[in-house]
């Protein structure tokens, strides 16, 4: 199966390595992703002002193309995906919004909301399957790992409906399928900071450092993310644990470590 | 020769500020056989009724037409004044030109042409009305409530006091509903079970009340006054009639690891169980799912035991048919599944509870003996939180919880975070709340003390999240007032949870077409009027299944409804509606679309002989009415392929006069 990749760019920079892997085990996993051409960045943040959509632009051009090429459009790294969802829902659901940015773009084809949107984790639950997953792994993890989600990936619930945003399992699942021992931590949902770090690294600080300690103390021995800024606050702010992207993860089981 | 009177209401200005009424008296005069047209300010006031009297015994009216609110508001009023001065009431017909017209409209103008189009149809339809004579039906004198929680309970009650028959269906084995499972009641903190349990025997002792536990009503059939239900009484595997109640089975059936539902599952009962000490019937039940003689044909232990021979493994459902003359729905509520808010731990800690549970954990005969010990290690816990409204008052959008307000968590909350400071004054007790509703006789009052005398901290604002730490609950909140966030370690967390109707209420429903809102209570036949009846006659609401309540509102409401079931009771003979259908014999083909679509099972198929103009005899298959079981919907007449179906009062004709009237 084909899907449409938008990587997004911070993974062309400060997050290769979340982008590499997921290539390369798409690969093995049996699926292509066919990287968008010319993508713009997403934003990074889907504003909520009502009458603000210049920083959507970017996004209903790439949900667009993937439309044209009839193909599900797929990321990895939280904030595209919850900006591209959120945005897609609005191109469904808010006839005014719509409007106003098909007769900005106006291109002869209007858009509504059509493009599916994927993570990459659902596009290896929902159309891959976990099973087919655990049945590529080489290597085992066997090690305790928490899953942190951060706040961008699973909400606004309604909108994202990629899990249940207050108790998920997507990513406890896959790290079982890859032979890790999930472990379940109370704030494993909970905001890192995000940007806020710029301004008031404090506060950034003291929200990473509830999450990590939280993942320690439930005995985790890695955390595991699919958000560049979380991984990068979690590591600023002294996490004693490896944090790692999931592709990483799910690269070691498949393919395992490289020097 | 029509001599047609039509009368046009100003209703205060309700009518007259939007339809020109004047003007529609005026163009309305003109109409062929209308020999008078007046306005009026108030049709209804006793004034404007002696206005329509004296015009049809003056002018020898044939027909009435009458702009005004609604049939619905006013028909019967109209109909009675009529009748009054000798016309025939169904020689009335109302336009309605409010509802359907001066509300929903701002442009006079328009508005005004469109209650002369509605006014002329009426007279058209008039025009063809034929006098038509209501016949009786006669009432069966017996009540059946749906439902035996306190609701059930005192509407039965109040039935029989006034010397009627009344039946209680409960789908539980014993009688007593929530209430039963309640410790202490608000305001006056009387314990629950010393209120409730005098008034369940009383039910069971009633010489005129007879009480089907473990039974569901399987299907009615018929009308008002003449109901014909249908009751499962389902197998118990015990023969009522025999057992003593000793509890001797209970204690010795091999099976003791099913979670007892009477305390929310936070303990366990036997396969076979009496569900609590004071139940009513007081009968033991064996639980079929688990009993090992019923899965496997191996045990029997019970019926070795049990003296008096009760335990019958053959038992089976058995079907009772009833005829009642009213029906009372009493099916309470359920407290929400919380699947949809684990941002509050609820599946990932046995200390995360809901109220109901507190409720057993504080009451004397529940699982800790009325020593409130948190479930995952039975320690005293030293830090309590309540959250209120849990699913309640939640947004739309949101796609979890309920929208509305479930009513009574304020009160209840107030009362857990009093008891439990009263008893261990040492605990810490925080009420997280987006506001305090507590109207009621004596209920502000009892927050104001829970929160001033006995020091409960009550703090505006929600509770964002729960994660269980160690041995502690890590409770994030906001302080709205403080303006702050709140970190807790609590020992043990209490949700108010929103209530909903029990999940038979929708397929009752069904059963009953006795219609419901978008959160399955029923619907009143009027919210502020008739708020104890369902629009379907013959069909009352009792207690929560028709909006949430408290228990002196439940039994305020109970009382109420038991009032009206008497008043239909008392009747000998009820009028029947003569709007009905009937079928033309000749036109009649035999096909069965009429009886497929009935409602009401108000059609049957008889042969009948017809004599042909060649002397001979031929036997043709048509439809028959049943007039005392047709409502008068008119799913027949539209759906009759060869037009023998038609409506008295409603006919083919007329609506068609009705149609051209408006499209001329």
């Amino acid at each position: 199966m084909k899907f449409l990749y938008y990587p997004g760019c911070t993974l062309k920079n400060k997050a290769k390595a979340l982008d590499i892997y997921a290539r390369e085990c798409a690969e093995i996993l049996g699926f292509e992703l066919v990287e968008i051409n010319d993508f713009q960045c997403c934003g990074g943040v889907f504003t909520t002002s009502a009458d603000e959509i210049a920083t959507k632009l970017a996004v209903v051009r790439a949900l667009k193309a993937a439309k044209a090429a009839g193909m599900p459009l797929v990321t990895v790294c939280s904030a595209c995906h919850n900006v591209i969802k959120q945005t897609n829902h609005a191109m469904q659901t808010d006839a005014v919004f719509a409007d106003r940015v098909n007769r900005y773009l106006n291109d002869g084809d209007d858009y509504h909301g059509e493009t599916k949107v994927y993570h990459y984790l659902e596009v290896l639950r929902d159309i891959i399957g976990f099973d087919k997953v655990k049945e590529c792994v080489k290597y085992p993890l066997n090690m305790n790992i928490g899953a942190y989600y951060g706040c961008l990936m699973l909400r606004p619930g309604s909108v994202i409906e990629m899990d249940d945003a207050e108790n998920p399992q997507i990513m406890e699942q896959l790290i079982k399928a890859l032979g890790g021992r999930p472990v379940e931590y109370g704030n494993r949902n909970e905001c890192c900071g995000g940007y806020v770090t710029v301004t008031d690294p404090g506060f950034a600080r003291k929200r990473s450092r509830i999450i990590y300690e939280s993942a320690e103390t439930a005995g985790a021995e890695m955390i595991v993310t699919a958000c560049p800024l979380c991984r990068y606050n979690l590591i600023k702010n002294g996490a004693d644990i490896p944090v790692k992207y999931f592709t990483e993860l799910l690269s070691k089981a498949l393919i395992g470590e490289k020097e | 020769m029509q001599k047609i009177g039509v009368f046009v209401c100003h209703c205060g200005t309700n009518i007259a500020a939007t339809v020109d009424v004047s003007a529609v008296a005026a163009a309305l005069s003109a109409e062929p056989g209308v020999v008078f047209a007046r306005e009026y300010q108030y049709m209804c006031s006793a004034s404007g009724q002696d206005l329509i009297k004296d015009a049809i015994k003056e002018k020898e009216l044939t027909g009435v037409v009458i702009c005004s609110c609604s049939p619905r508001m006013h028909e019967a009023t109209f109909r009675k004044a009529a009748a009054s001065a000798g016309l025939n009431p169904y020689m009335v017909e109302i336009a309605n030109i409010r509802e359907q017209c001066s509300w929903v409209h701002k442009d006079k103008q328009s508005a005004t042409e469109k209650a002369i189009i509605l006014g002329r149809a009426a007279i058209a339809k008039v025009a063809l009305n034929t006098p038509l004579k209501p016949g009786e039906i006669p009432v069966t004198k017996r009540a059946l409530v749906i439902g035996g929680g306190i609701a059930g309970i005192q509407t039965a009650l109040d039935i029989a006091d006034a010397g009627f028959e009344v039946d209680i269906v409960e789908k539980k084995p014993t009688i007593g509903g929530k209430m039963a499972q309640l410790d202490k009641t608000f305001p006056t903190l009387d314990c629950a079970a010393c209120i409730l349990t005098p008034k369940m025997v009383e039910a069971s002792q009633n010489e005129k009340i007879r009480i089907y536990s473990y039974s569901q009503v399987e299907a009615v059939g018929g009308f008002v006054g003449n109901f014909t239900v249908k009751i499962r009484k389902k197998a118990r595997y015990v023969d009522e009639t025999k057992c003593t109640g000793c509890g001797l089975c209970t204690e010795k059936c091999p099976v003791k690891n099913v979670p007892n539902e009477f305390n929310l599952g936070m303990n366990e009962r036997h396969a076979v169980y009496i569900p609590f000490a004071q139940a009513v019937p007081k009968v033991a039940v064996i639980d079929a799912d688990c009993c090992r003689m019923l899965k496997d044909g191996k045990c029997g232990l019970c019926s070795k035991l049990c003296g008096a021979g009760a335990i019958d493994y053959k038992q089976e459902d058995e079907i009772i048919e009833n005829k009642y003359g009213a029906i009372v729905a009493a099916t309470g509520y359920e407290p929400i599944s919380l699947d949809k808010f684990d941002e509050f731990a609820y599946s990932k800690s046995k200390d995360v509870i809901t109220s109901l549970q507190f409720e057993r954990l504080m009451n004397a005969a529940g699982p800790t003996g009325g020593v409130l010990l948190r479930p995952s290690d039975n320690k005293h816990p030293k830090t309590i939180v309540f959250v209120q409204c849990v699913g309640s008052r939640c947004e739309a959008h949101a796609k979890k919880g309920k929208e509305y307000c479930s009513k009574i968590c304020c009160m209840y909350t107030a009362k857990h975070a009093m008891l439990t400071r009263e008893k261990y004054p040492d605990t810490d007790v925080y009420v997280f709340y987006i506001d305090v509703r507590t109207p009621g006789k004596n209920f502000d009052e009892f927050y104001r003390r829970a929160a001033e005398e006995y020091g409960v901290h009550y703090v505006k604002g929600m509770v964002g999240k729960i994660c269980a730490e160690g041995d502690k609950l890590k409770v994030q909140a906001s302080d709205l007032i403080a303006d702050k966030q709140l970190h807790i370690d609590a020992d043990l967390v209490v949700l108010a949870a929103a209530i909903e109707p029990d999940k038979s209420a929708r397929p009752l429903a069904t059963l009953l077409t006795a219609s419901m809102d978008t959160n399955d209570f029923f619907t009143e036949a009027h919210p502020k009027l008739r708020p104890v009846e369902s629009p379907t006659a013959g069909v009352f609401l009792s207690g929560c299944c028709q909006g949430p309540k408290d228990i002196p509102e439940t039994v305020a409401q109970a009382g109420a409804a038991a009032s009206k079931v008497i008043g239909l009771l008392c009747k000998d003979k009820l009028t029947a509606n003569p709007c009905v259908a009937h079928a033309d014999e000749l036109m009649c083909n035999g096909c069965s679309t009429c009886e497929n679509v009935c409602p009401y099972h108000a059609i049957t198929y008889i042969d009948k002989e017809f004599k042909m103009p060649d002397r001979t005899v031929k036997v043709r298959r048509v439809a028959q009415v049943n007039p005392a079981v047709c409502q008068g919907c008119g799913a027949c007449t539209v759906a009759c392929p060869s037009k023998a179906m038609d409506l008295y009062g409603f006919s083919g004709k007329q609506i068609y006069a009705e149609v051209d009237a408006i499209c001329r």
